[in-house]
């Protein structure tokens, strides 16, 4: 899949003005920040090689629609219409007018230009403050042409760092389980796309039910549960070379996987005689550790960040409630107390959180409570919906819902959604089938 | 008297209360038996059920969030125990269900937890625990499609598969 991503980044002019825009993005932003995405200005001759190539008419325009669209999306900006702009494209990188800027009341703008340098794509932009009539960040690209979705990820990137002082979440991706058919005979596959959707891939062929795909946080491989020989198992697959293998040897059910913080470890449950406990296996020398060890169900384990902690899934007070452990299983604390079943807890990769899914009175929550069980926050409420999992910057969670069928049975879908940390910002992501278990990759470049 | 009469009004009321109260409870649950297919929120019906010989049920059905088995249920395994002794030559799979109101992990464990409480009561009536393999299926493979607590009680089920 993706391969080795050359991109060269050299700072143009490293500018660090004080008292410029910034954005909160620790409040609900009801007032997301104007914004002007000027689009990238291209040369004729570089336009044409890249139409070639890309088949796509004018890379510019492509390469600043993808940030537009990122930045929308992430609800905290506002790009305003193309239309409205007064300045070339090619000129206001040089040189803004600030004062016609300000006057379609855009608070930042990003400028550009795309080159086609020695088989290349080259790429710079420039984010300007137009109040203060300033230049923010500059920056350059240089990358394979085919690589231009993930250079337009990477100034979205770039631009919500500088403006919110916090990472970005664009250039990643989603891997998911693609569902089709009927409710009673769901044919299920792994698939991975863009987190804006683009570059869907399916890597497996629905022959074996799937399920709970899971991202390493240090490198491009996926942990997940197949049906494969109708054995529950999990296995790990690397997503470049398409190499499957089962994790460890276990006689009967292994599901619930993900990995260490380091990506050296799985963590997961295996049932048997009707208990399910918790395990985990290096991937290096293939020790298996025995982690949990109760009569009851646990299950959904998650590592906090430092890899000191686990939070998992367990009955053991006769109902499905949230528990932190430290890593050796020692120190067992209950951190759910609120009405209600507790389930999926995954902790966020800022350590401060842990999400979760919460069934109370036949409706389903996603929430976040902080480390100690306190300060529960719900917020979402639906008929069904679940299993969390956190933006790498941790301020976004994705999760699936799914629908009420009606009398017949009929009108079952299941779809992936996100929301913002602070409850706003919900939305659909559309995916070309039905999907579910959402899993979301760290940040490809850093 | 008057007072006495106040009283007596009063009262009838109340037992007039008393009585419509009685018959809605009586005509809720009623409504239940006459469909035969729920007690309490198992399923006790037999639209779903198949057949691994004369008289001998494949399936039993699960309240919401237990494995434990109901009398229903023990008459059932305890059927398909004496079919296993009967045909010593026959394995089987214990395909452990869920429905859909729960998280996909928490179900594939109580699918199997589910299915071993099945096997454990075949044991005790004497089949080997060779002849049998437990498989959960957590809420991925419901019968029936519906949103409605009789098409989650048909789903909680531990279903008895011929495996050869």
């Amino acid at each position: 899949m993706t391969k080795k991503i050359l991109i060269l980044f050299f700072i143009l002019i490293p500018i660090n003005v004080n008292a410029l825009i910034e954005v909160d993005i620790t409040r609900g932003n009801l007032n997301p920040l104007p914004l002007a995405v000027s689009p990238l200005s291209i040369d004729e001759d570089s336009r044409k090689v890249f139409e070639k190539i890309l088949k796509k008419e004018n890379i510019g325009s492509e390469i600043s629609n993808i940030v537009e669209n990122n930045l929308r999306i992430s609800g905290l900006f506002n790009p305003l219409d193309k239309k409205a702009f007064l300045q070339a494209p090619d000129i206001a990188n040089l040189k803004p007018r600030f004062e016609d800027w300000n006057l379609i009341k855009a608070q930042a703008l990003i400028t550009g230009k795309v080159n086609y340098v020695d088989d290349k794509l080259r790429v710079e932009f420039r984010l300007w403050d137009v109040l203060a009539a300033k230049e923010m960040m500059a920056l350059a690209f240089t990358t394979v042409p085919k690589n231009w979705r993930r250079v337009g990820h990477i100034i979205s990137d770039k631009v919500y760092e500088r403006l919110t002082g916090e990472k970005g979440y664009f250039d990643t991706r989603i891997i998911y389980v693609s569902e089709e058919g009927p409710k009673t005979q769901r044919i299920k596959k792994l698939a991975i796309m863009d987190q804006d959707g683009a570059n869907n891939k399916f890597l497996t062929l629905g022959n074996e039910l799937v399920l709970t795909p899971r991202f390493n946080p240090a490198s491009q491989m996926v942990t997940y549960l197949s049906y494969f020989k109708n054995m529950p198992r999990v296995y790990l697959l690397d997503i470049e070379t398409g190499t499957q293998e089962v994790v460890g040897d276990f006689p009967g059910m292994t599901f619930a996987p993900r990995f260490s913080p380091d990506g050296k470890k799985i963590i997961m449950s295996f049932a048997k005689d009707g208990k399910s406990d918790i395990y985990t296996m290096d991937l290096e020398n293939r020790i298996v550790e025995k982690i949990t060890n109760h009569p009851s169900i646990d299950t959904s384990p998650s590592y906090s960040p430092d890899g000191k902690y686990i939070t998992f899934n367990s009955d053991r007070s006769g109902y499905q409630q949230i528990y932190v452990m430290k890593n050796d299983g020692s120190d067992v604390k209950r951190i759910s107390f609120g009405n209600g079943l507790y389930g999926t807890p995954v902790w966020s990769p800022r350590g401060d959180l842990i999400a979760f899914t919460k069934l109370h009175k036949g409706k389903f929550y996603i929430g976040v409570m902080r480390t100690d069980g306190s300060g529960e926050r719900l917020l979402t409420e639906n008929y069904y919906q679940e299993a969390p999992s956190w933006s790498p910057n941790g301020r976004v969670l994705i999760f699936y819902r799914e629908t009420k069928t009606n009398s017949k049975g009929e009108g079952f879908s299941a779809k992936l959604w996100s929301i913002d940390l602070t409850g706003y910002n919900e939305r659909q992501i559309k995916t070309p089938t039905d999907a579910s278990d959402p899993s979301w990759s760290s940040l490809l470049s850093n | 008297m008057r007072l006495n009469k106040i009283l007596k009004n009063t009262l009838l009321v109340l037992m007039a209360c008393v009585a419509l109260t009685a018959c809605a409870t009586k005509k809720e649950v009623s409504n239940v038996e006459i469909s035969g297919q729920m007690q309490g929120d198992v399923y006790t019906g037999t639209d779903t059920v198949e057949y691994l010989a004369d008289g001998v049920p494949d399936r039993v059905f699960f309240a919401t969030n237990e494995s434990i088995l109901t009398t229903a249920s023990r008459e059932t395994l305890r059927a398909q125990a004496a079919w296993l002794r009967k045909n010593p030559g026959i394995n089987v799979v214990l395909e452990g269900h869920a429905d859909e109101r729960g998280t996909r992990e928490y179900n594939l464990a109580l699918g199997e937890r589910r299915a071993n409480a099945a096997k454990d009561y075949l044991m005790t009536y004497g089949i080997s625990s060779d002849r049998i393999t437990v498989l959960s299926y957590g809420k991925e493979r419901p019968v029936d499609s519906g949103s409605n607590p009789l098409a989650w009680s048909k789903n909680r089920r531990s279903v008895t598969v011929k495996a050869n």
